[in-house]
């Protein structure tokens, strides 16, 4: 039987595992895992499996925008109705509904400063029942996803310890 | 004319050998960063953050002094409420808790506390090299219980009863065991408190530094959760392995005042008290970091399944361990010794682990594999024990 809170932590955490690895480390064979796994594609609790990278290292002019977005919800829609057509945005990287002051969070990636402000003002704001947007810009990433970044990794540990 | 140090030095230290691998020590330290180590006695994580940050918090508040001898009463009374939620067992925090400077501590306090010299002290080995060389301090005489794999290494009753005469202290038990990662569950225990039933005499030390990182079922198992054995029972523990903290150099001991009481007075002449931020930090362990401890443990029992896996793979005998984090695979089968076997391994394949032989006699033939190393080391270092292996068998 398998603990799939376990799995799920197991793979959160390293997407490239096999089956068979995954199996050993879980005490169960490859077949259920893969079974496992299968069942919780289907019932869309693993949505998919990203890499995590260190963009400002490799792409260091990338630019992160977190756009606060008010909005009148729209009759019979509330808010869903907006959310989901910024969500089609493929630079649009993650959308929340949230409390407090604002309605909305965005999340959008792109290449310069200038496309994201083209992006609130050409996209968002024109949008029905928008009724004001602030835009912060990331200035530096500290910890995202879990993982804290430029994480020192050296071991100082002496070479045995009984 | 120089001194003769050898007159000077007291006999009780200088008969204790140096360690028997120290060749092998100075080899592994200096490969050091050019290989692949399980061969580290201490976890690989980082001390959960909320607890470093009790202990930066206690600077920053001026807890910088001297505490009570036994240790700041808050923090006593985390360690009792520790016990109580985790074992179920009930202390006194005023009278029955020493805070002390790792568990290393305790071993030391309890050898100098009880032992009369010529006293005999039961050990178990294969054990952590403390138990022996403490009981030596002291002028005692270690008498050597020897586990065997085919028991799983765990304590027989009939073993220990046969060690038993009318000198013996006390006798010295360390399960989750290092070096060979086996546990005692609660019914084996059974069997050895029948045992000391019927030798009142005999005090028990249990060394228990590895208590929460059980694979079974990932709950503390312990004498002292006999209430028959209350009166006899000193538990020395500490949050060095399980809490990954072995640097702050805290731990305690559990046990009736009137065996606690004479090692709080040796500890507050030698000692004085353990240290101020190290005692604030436990607190913030002992009642807060559950989560923390079950996720690592979670972690560890992955990669010891990677390991078992590994070895057997390889082609060595090795009893499931399911405690703490070491495997401890028989290497008789290759023809070599163990530590002929680690310095060929280590100089061949640039991985190093312990010969079995530092852990008292009975583990010649066996290697101590710790698997405190990320999963990346520990499958990298099964391929290449594999390859060694199979290089060994063709000559």
């Amino acid at each position: 039987m398998i603990d799939d809170i376990e799995l799920l932590r197991l793979i959160e955490n390293n997407a490239r595992l096999s089956y068979e690895e995954i199996a050993v480390m879980l005490g169960t064979n490859a077949g259920d895992v893969e079974a496992e796994i299968k069942r919780l594609k289907d019932e869309n609790i693993i949505l998919g499996y990203n890499t995590i990278i260190n963009w400002e290292k490799q792409a260091p002019d990338n630019c992160i925008g977190m756009i606060e977005v008010r909005i009148a919800p729209i009759k019979n829609k509330g808010y869903d109705h907006i959310a989901q057509i910024l969500s089609k945005y493929e630079k649009v990287t993650a959308c929340y509904l949230v409390s407090g002051g604002f309605d909305l969070m965005i999340i959008y990636e792109d290449s310069n400063l200038r496309s994201i402000a083209n992006f609130v003002s050409e996209k968002i704001a024109p949008q029905e029942g928008v009724l004001s947007t602030t835009t912060h810009f990331i200035l530096k990433k500290y910890k995202a996803n879990g993982i804290i970044y430029d994480n020192p990794d050296t071991d100082d540990r002496q070479a045995i310890i009984l | 004319m120089s001194l003769d140090y050898d007159s000077k030095i007291s006999k009780a230290v200088q008969q204790v050998p140096p360690s028997a691998i120290r060749k092998f020590f100075d080899l592994a330290n200096e490969m050091k960063g050019h290989v692949i180590s399980l061969s580290i006695g201490e976890p690989d994580f980082v001390t959960p953050w909320t607890i470093r940050e009790a202990a930066i918090n206690s600077i920053i508040d001026g807890y910088t002094h001297y505490s009570p001898n036994s240790g700041y009463i808050d923090s006593r009374i985390a360690i009792v409420d520790y016990l109580k939620r985790r074992y179920g067992v009930s202390y006194d925090a005023k009278s029955e808790i020493l805070v002390t400077v790792g568990g290393s501590e305790g071993l030391d306090l309890a050898a100098r506390a009880l032992i009369n010299p010529g006293d005999e002290v039961i050990i178990v080995e294969p054990c952590f090299v403390a138990y022996k060389a403490t009981v030596e301090f002291a002028h005692g005489v270690p008498v050597i219980v020897s586990t065997k794999p085919e028991n799983d290494y765990k304590l027989m009753p009939e073993e220990l009863e046969a060690a038993i005469t009318d000198k013996t202290k006390y006798v010295i038990v360390g399960y989750p065991n290092n070096p060979t990662g086996a546990v005692m569950t609660l019914e084996d225990w059974a069997k050895i408190k029948d045992v000391l039933m019927r030798h009142p005499e005999v005090i028990v030390l249990s060394d228990e530094l590895y208590c929460e990182l059980n694979y079974l079922d990932g709950k503390p198992a312990s004498l002292t959760q006999f209430a028959e054995l209350r009166d006899r029972v000193i538990m020395v523990n500490g949050f060095s392995k399980s809490y990954a903290m072995t640097g702050f150099r805290v731990g305690y001991i559990a046990g009736p005042h009137e065996l606690v009481a004479p090692m709080i007075k040796i500890h507050q002449y030698c000692i004085m008290c353990a240290p101020s931020t190290s005692q604030l930090a436990v607190v913030e362990a002992a009642m807060n970091a559950d989560n923390e401890i079950k996720k690592m443990r979670d972690e560890y029992n992955h990669r010891r399944r990677v390991i078992v896996q590994g070895l057997k793979d390889a082609g060595l005998d090795c009893f499931t361990p399911y405690g703490a984090f070491y495997a401890f695979p028989s290497i008789k089968n290759t023809g070599l010794t163990s530590e002929e076997f680690c310095e060929r391994f280590l100089l061949e394949k640039h991985v190093a682990i312990v010969p079995g032989n530092a852990f008292g006699a009975c583990g010649e033939g066996f290697v101590r594999i710790s698997y405190a190393a990320s999963l990346e080391d520990i499958k990298e270092a099964m391929k290449l024990l594999k390859e060694f292996v199979e290089e060994l068998k063709k000559g």
